[in-house]
């Protein structure tokens, strides 16, 4: 039964656009499976790696800035030597973008692996910032803070058969088409292997490394992984909003990403997605019922501060530990060692 | 015994300094295949140091270690676990998170056959690989005989248990030669009697073993031969009744205080 719910989910998800007329809600819903996509690909490295990417929203960026120029072209002068692409189709932009993405993940996890913990976080946080700062001043590519307009819809197929991703109804199947595949990615790498590994390096990398695991390998897999993913978020942010400019690299993202995947659970697969429902409407609903901001931002941190204080590893966890608990015969020990399932 | 069996691990020369300390000096002995050889010594004499040297935790200050030939210096420690020559701690570790059942599964990490493709499209190989290391995991858990335990949180288990598990990790890298640092400790002579029978059925199936223990009865029972390290020099090396009668040996566990021993 509980085999064939999430599925179940997915239909009721798809079938939305079918039903839901009020475009400003399919605009949540789109932006906030766009979220959602991005901390999932956060939750690879942070939950079951142990790694924290504060710059994240790096790899989310370039995708962004990766699909848009590719599908609008560009030309820059590097050295004095002309350097231009023609606009390509959407789909070979948003390819590339998550191909771009992946092998940033790829340099970043090769540098700041060497040395782990605390000097990825700054790392990461760096490097988001250093590419904040490309966005911003390499004017002749990305039009700095004027931003890259006009960038077009995804459209698949021509003619009689051709399948725009202009308007909301089609870009949400689309957004949850990528969500679904996201998460499916996700669940088999961790069910895997290779997700063995990564929750050996995060529980005992000593231990992880005398079994004859290459901890440094999965750091990295799991990094190009998330990296690629987040850049897919960010080319179907591009393709959605079809503006783009460097606040999409502001450190508010990541931390927005963070605070999603903590409170729904890290490590788990449904954490980022109850997170990223939660993030991703309350702000919308509280603007909806006309709150004035200030008291948005605090009551959207009392929320964060509740949850993370109540439920320290998350919303998911609580409940399977509830449901867990409901069960007849169920391990006593475990609870009634109240430190014994925590870390 | 086995006089004749080829050199697997060799020692040679090896120091370790922290700093001002000398954790081991010029240490240099040699296991042959087949044995079971004890490393004993007080506390603070450098047994585990020697055992992070062996297992690439640690860099030797000055010396080689060869494992069947290959000399270790600069191997990671995987690479080395990779050789055959594995290790367990000291302090117990588990994954403490996971069920008995998911850390044997986690240990035969070098055993699985699929590839990261495989895993994400599900393959026939993935598939097969996964059964094969579920079959593997169970036998290991019998071999233990941890079984019983296999859907149990490793974390919450009474120590004894944690330390087979233990065992049982390091068993499932398919070590050619085993390296156990105090594996009895804390365990009550009942549990130190079974260990002692498992320790000789993973001998039986070929793997060669250096055991570092405070345990003197077990030492003296199972090992072929001893080495007796004091503060990071070795002072003695021989069978079990010439260690037990050797003066220099008596006079280190008796200037350390007989409690110890
Ligand atoms: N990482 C380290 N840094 C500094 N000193 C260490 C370190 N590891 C061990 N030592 C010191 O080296 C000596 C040998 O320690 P150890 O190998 O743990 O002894 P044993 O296992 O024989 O009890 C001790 O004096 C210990 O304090
Ligand atoms: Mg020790």
């Amino acid at each position: 039964m509980s085999r064939f719910l999430p599925w179940l989910l997915v239909v009721l998800l798809a079938s939305v656009p079918f039903w839901m007329t009020d475009y400003y809600v399919l605009h949540i819903m789109i932006t906030t499976c766009i979220f959602i996509i991005a901390a999932m690909s956060l939750n690879l490295l942070l939950g079951y790696t142990g790694q924290l990417s504060l710059g994240h929203v790096a790899f989310f960026g370039i995708g962004a800035y990766t699909s848009a120029l590719l599908s609008l072209g560009f030309q820059v002068n590097v050295f004095n030597v002309p350097f231009g692409v023609t606009p390509k189709p959407v789909w070979f932009a948003m390819l590339m973008a998550v191909i771009v993405a992946g092998f940033t993940g790829w340099a970043i996890g090769k540098l700041a692996f060497r040395v782990r913990g605390a000097y990825f976080v700054i790392v990461s946080i760096s490097f988001a910032e250093v590419v904040r700062m490309v966005a911003v001043n390499w004017v002749e590519l990305t039009q700095g803070p004027m931003a890259l307009n006009n960038i077009p819809a995804l459209t698949l197929g021509t003619g009689e058969f051709e399948l725009s991703f202009l308007r909301k109804p089609s870009f949400y199947s689309l957004a949850l088409a990528v969500a679904v595949i996201s998460y499916i990615i996700i669940a088999r790498i961790v069910n895997s292997r290779a997700g063995r590994a990564m929750n050996a390096l995060r529980e005992n990398e000593s231990l992880a490394m005398s079994v004859g695991i290459d901890v440094t390998r999965y750091l990295v897999i799991a990094t190009i992984v998330s990296a690629a993913m987040a850049g897919m978020a960010g080319a179907l942010y591009t393709h959605y909003i079809r503006i783009v400019d460097p606040d999409v690299f502001l450190f508010i993202y990541t931390v927005t990403m963070v605070i999603m995947v903590i409170t729904g659970g890290k490590g788990t697969l449904a954490g980022p997605i109850v997170g990223g429902v939660i993030f991703g409407f309350v702000p919308e609903a509280l603007r909806a019922m006309a709150i004035k901001p200030e008291i948005q931002w605090i009551i959207y941190g009392v929320l964060m501060i509740l949850i993370v204080y109540f439920l320290p590893r998350g919303i998911v966890p609580a409940i399977e530990r509830f449901w867990a608990g409901q069960k007849p015969g169920d391990d006593e020990a475990a609870r009634s060692v109240p430190g014994a399932l925590q870390k | 015994m086995n006089s004749s069996a080829e050199t697997v691990l060799s020692i040679e020369n090896v120091s370790v300094h922290f700093g001002g300390l000398i954790a081991i000096d010029g240490m240099t002995f040699d296991v042959r295949s087949g044995e079971i050889v004890g490393l004993i010594g007080p506390n603070g004499a450098g047994k585990t140091t020697a055992f992070n040297v062996i297992t690439g935790f640690l860099r030797p200050t000055g010396g080689e270690v060869r494992y069947r030939g290959v000399p270790l210096n600069g191997l990671k420690p995987h690479e080395i676990a990779q050789l055959g020559l594995v290790r367990t701690f000291q302090r117990t570790s588990v994954f403490q998170e996971r069920t008995v059942f998911q850390n044997v599964l986690t240990g035969l990490h070098r055993s699985g056959r699929s590839n990261l493709w495989d895993m994400l499209l599900r393959t026939r190989r993935e598939k097969e690989s996964e059964r094969e290391l579920v079959e593997t995991a169970q036998d290991l858990l019998r071999f233990v005989g941890l079984e019983q335990r296999a859907s149990e949180q490793a974390g919450v288990l009474p120590y004894g248990e944690q330390r087979l598990m233990g065992v049982a990790l390091a068993l499932a890298v398919k070590p050619s030669m085993l390296l156990l640092d105090e594996p009895v400790s804390g365990m009550n002579p009942a549990e130190t009697a079974r260990f002692v029978k498992l320790v000789e059925k993973i001998h039986h199936s070929g793997v060669t073993i250096l055991l570092v223990e405070h345990d003197m009865p077990m030492v003296m029972e199972v090992c072929d031969r001893i080495v007796v390290l004091n503060y990071g020099r070795i002072i003695a090396e021989g069978t079990p009744s010439e260690i037990q009668n050797n003066p220099e040996v008596i006079r280190a566990y008796l200037g350390q205080g007989k409690k110890r021993a």
